[in-house]
């Protein structure tokens, strides 16, 4: 019940920082945590199945596609610095 | 000015639908009720003992059809765009990594196989598995090796398609024996793990090709060491 209690604050909090912040790489950073903390939530809701699930796509998956994206961002930004 | 109230408003909507949101959440029945009693019911006859596997592939066999076709069309979807090849060198890979994938990549095949086989008891199944084996391809492509089966494109797209062409042809069997996707007791068993076994295959292939983003067609075409 505590570690609800924790939990729940510390994923709205979690959600709020990589919202707010202005840099790229930290935000990813922080949406593969919340992925993770997501597969706490699901254990909890005695889901396990997709708590799994939840572990290899949201947080592994598609933080790899993230940070995958931001590179190409990345990329394509410096080769056309008129912007 | 205008900006401060946008914002505003904005906030205070999204403020509104978590309350609301919360009271629907509390205001659900504490206890589960009604469907869990209907599937322990059924469950023997089902072939499998775990009620999330018996309901995504017995009793709603259709609907993971469906899933699986449309994650066949999200990598229909993606190759059509026809990306851009990565700009820019890659970074080599370190010893470390090289080593580390080497003796990881069998152990997620391992882990893979573990749960597919686990899922008609425990937690598993084909899309656990299925998504260990795309976390496996990406890791392999992160340390700049192949993807297996990448060399022959048309290789590669029959193993994406088929866990589809397996869960098709279940499906056309049962539809000449009796109703669509209606099987039941030893037979249940024997055509879930059929089934599980392709698709596993299948979205773990299609997983590690959405990251990859280009079709093996036009990777051959840029790079013909891959």
């Amino acid at each position: 019940m505590i570690f609800d209690l924790v939990l729940a604050p510390t994923l709205v909090w979690l959600a709020w920082r990589l919202l707010a912040t202005p840099d790229l790489f930290e935000a990813i950073v922080l949406f593969i945590t919340f992925g993770l903390l997501l597969v706490l939530v699901w254990v909890r809701l005695s889901a396990p199945d997709i708590a799994l699930a939840e572990a290899a796509i949201g947080a592994g998956l598609t933080g790899a596609l993230l940070l995958d994206a931001r590179a190409r961002l990345e990329s394509r930004d410096e080769a056309s610095p008129a912007r | 000015m205008r900006r401060r109230l946008a914002s505003t408003l904005s906030a205070s909507l999204v403020l509104a639908a978590g309350l609301g949101l919360a009271h629907a959440v509390l205001s659900l029945p504490p206890a589960p009720t009604g469907l869990r009693v209907r599937v322990d019911a059924a469950l023997a006859a089902s072939g499998v003992d775990h009620p999330v596997t018996a309901v995504l592939l017995n009793f709603r066999a259709y609907d993971t059809l469906l899933e699986i076709a449309v994650l066949l069309l999200a990598l229909a979807g993606t190759w059509s765009l026809h990306a851009e090849p990565p700009a820019g060198p890659e970074s080599p890979v370190g010893p470390m990594q090289d080593q580390l994938v080497q003796a990881l990549v069998p152990l997620m095949v391992l882990v893979a196989g573990y749960l597919l086989w686990a899922g008609s008891e425990a937690p598993g199944g084909a899309f656990q598995a299925g998504a260990v084996l795309g976390a496996a391809g990406v890791l392999l492509r992160l340390s700049l090796r192949p993807l297996p089966g990448w060399r022959r494109p048309a290789r590669y797209r029959a193993i994406a398609s088929l866990g589809l062409v397996v869960f098709l042809a279940v499906a056309a069997t049962t539809l000449r024996a009796s109703q669509l996707l209606t099987y039941r007791g030893d037979r249940a068993a024997a055509l879930i793990l059929l089934i599980e076994a392709a698709a596993a295959i299948s979205i773990g292939a299609i997983l590690a090709a959405l990251f990859v983003r280009r079709p093996p067609d036009l990777c051959a075409e840029r790079e013909p060491n891959s």
